[in-house]
């Protein structure tokens, strides 16, 4: 078994770091900083630390406040609550204005398991994609998470990182170096590519083993920056395999599938499937469980595959 | 990839000399009270032709506002037109976004654009958007016009100020209806936790809003009290007094460890007959017969 890590706690010590590089970050939190692991920078620096409550309109107002001050603020809660309490705070207090704010949301997706419903943010990604000027971010592993939170860090505006609550393995090599907007080739194919993005990534790859001993030849691509969308990849990708299946931890309107057959439908249409949430709200249980009953794991990009393959021309 | 860095300081100011007249300290002090009427006066009457000529927006609550922004750019403010990026600058920060026709002709009068340009208000390719954009204008601090946002943004640079031990000092105009949104209270609450003594709001408590009086739309009172148990300061004036509004603003300056709320108690459509304390005219211009008679008034 690979290494597996926490995302959030990755982040909370990149955090740190960053801190320690450069005086102007600030932090805040709606009261989960327990959660997010944004504890560790207000331990460090309890100054830079601002603690909103449960307030999360407020905190993104304050944020871009601090933004507009010189400040490069993180703001930290769950991604069920931001965007989703706060999206017109989202869209007139930062992605207007294209204030440098980093959103980095945790307990992305339905992998939030026990909680249920609630705390499962299943939309996060079509809402803070849907806003202009936004970049958007979906690490795979904890190596991804420090590269791009510290390109987050660097570069002006608006950024959103969706993290995962449990710990991940790991898909890359220490060496991994992350290019914004750029996606990565985790696996060479030539009868079909996945694009992936987040923990699911992990179980592409994994079903991308188990379709060679089936005679498919499976191309995994890693997508980590959602938006703006690497165009050139999938056009790729599609022209060489001729078949596309998208899988992410999301609903399938409005996330990486709605982007990815978009961007197909326009410049270079070929047979796609997708594995997404349908358009439902899941339930309490635990995580791998979730992932089993909402059809995201391997064996069900195993089915994607093998079905888009048959409908090649 | 490379992301647009903004830059508002940008925009070209094309009325410098009229700038540094009411620069901060200096100039704008000399002001005597007549001469700030006289101003008002002015405000009010560009409140009209804008919003007549543009045939949209919100005349009503920039009326009611006048003497507020009056006393904040024509005395209090440390500000340089010239500048509008200037690093000590005093913020301020328009929460009720629509009130922008006043906004817009106060900055013009100060010199951070030239006043003909508010005869664009709302036009396609203006600086001078139907609400405030950051963006376009200069000497604009914040994107408003979504209520209840801007105390939580000025919340955000009083913070900044206070981690870079900068002097300035923040002001928000909140309009008393926008205090039924529940990030007001958010922020309300925040301000006081953080003690930021060099944050001021003030409400343009004129009663009114759009589907008629607060407090029967939704009733903000007992309104003083709710802002005291949150932990202000309340300082309440007559909101059209120019001399009780800078006497407000000085005795804010003086408060130590919590912000100060200024409770403004204004008439909607303040100086126009036909317009005031009438919820019409919050969101609707006046007509070409409408401004004659307004302007008139106004002389």
């Amino acid at each position: 078994m690979p290494q597996e890590i926490s995302l959030r706690e990755t982040y909370g010590k990149t955090l740190v770091e960053l801190g320690k590089e450069n005086p102007d970050i600030v932090v805040l939190d709606a009261d989960l900083s327990r959660s997010t692991m944004t504890q560790f920078f207000a331990s460090e620096f309890p100054h830079r630390f601002f603690d909103c409550g449960i307030a999360e309109q407020n905190m993104v107002g304050i944020a871009a406040g601090l933004a507009a001050s010189g400040k490069i603020p993180f703001a930290s809660t769950f991604a069920v609550f931001a965007p989703g309490r706060c999206f017109d705070q989202i869209r007139m207090s930062i992605a207007q204005p294209r204030l440098n704010v980093k959103l980095v949301s945790t307990h992305g997706g339905i992998s939030v398991g026990e909680d249920g419903t609630s705390h499962q943010s299943v939309e996060d990604l079509a809402l803070i994609c849907s806003l202009p000027g936004f970049t958007v971010i979906v690490p795979a592993d904890a190596i991804e998470t420090v590269q791009a939170l510290r390109v987050a860090a660097a570069s002006y505006g608006p950024f959103y990182i969706r993290i995962c609550r449990p710990k991940m393995p790991l898909v890359y090599s220490e060496d991994y170096r992350f290019n914004l907007g750029k996606a990565v080739a985790m696996r060479q194919g030539k009868d079909v590519t996945v694009i992936a993005i987040g923990i699911i990534v992990a179980a592409a790859l994994e079903a991308a083993v188990n379709l060679e001993q089936k005679g498919i030849d499976c191309r995994v691509l890693n997508m980590p920056t959602l938006k703006p969308i690497d165009e050139a990849a999938i056009i790729k990708a599609a022209a060489e395999t001729g078949a596309i299946v998208t899988a992410e931890e999301h609903l399938e309107h409005g996330g990486l599938g709605s982007v990815v057959a978009r961007v197909l439908a326009r410049h270079h249409p070929v047979p796609i499937e997708f594995i997404a949430i349908k358009d439902t709200y899941a339930k309490s249980g635990k995580p791998a469980e979730l992932l089993q009953r909402y059809g995201l794991t391997a064996k069900d990009i195993e089915q994607a595959v093998q079905a888009v393959v048959k409908k090649k021309g | 990839m490379s992301l647009p860095e903004l830059d508002p300081s940008s925009a070209t100011l094309a009325d410098n000399k009229k700038a540094e007249v009411f620069l901060s300290s200096a100039g704008a002090k000399s002001l005597s009270l007549k001469e700030m009427k006289t101003i008002a006066k002015r405000l009010r009457r560009h409140i009209i032709t804008m919003t007549g000529k543009a045939g949209s927006g919100h005349p009503g609550g920039s009326l009611s506002a006048v003497e507020i922004i009056t006393a904040l750019y024509f005395k209090l403010l440390r500000h340089k037109p010239s500048d509008p990026q200037w690093a000590e600058r005093d913020r301020f920060i328009l929460s009720k976004g629509h009130a922008a026709p006043l906004l817009y002709a106060a900055l013009a009068e100060c010199g951070y654009f030239p006043v003909d340009e508010l005869s664009t208000l709302r036009q396609l390719d203006s600086r001078l958007q139907g609400h405030t954009d950051r963006t376009l204008t200069p000497g604009v601090e914040m994107s408003a016009g979504a209520l209840g946002q801007g105390l939580s943004f000025a919340i955000g640079i009083a913070l900044a100020g206070r981690l870079n031990s900068q002097k300035y000092r923040v002001y928000v105009l909140m309009g008393d209806g926008e205090c039924d949104e529940g990030q007001v209270w958010e922020g309300a609450m925040a301000a006081a936790h953080f003690k930021l003594d060099n944050l001021v709001a003030i409400v343009d408590n004129n009663g009114l809003q759009i589907d008629g009086w607060n407090r029967d739309v939704m009733n903000l009172d007992p309104f003083s009290e709710k802002w005291r148990a949150f932990g202000w300061r309340v300082i309440e004036v007559d909101g059209h007094d120019l001399s009780q509004l800078i006497d407000a603003f000085k005795q804010a300056k003086q408060v130590k460890g919590q912000p100060t709320v200024i409770i403004a108690h204004t008439i909607k459509g303040k100086g126009v007959s036909f317009m005031e304390n009438k919820a019409d005219f919050h969101g609707k211009a006046p007509n070409a017969a409408e401004v004659e008679i307004a302007l008139k008034e106004l002389e």
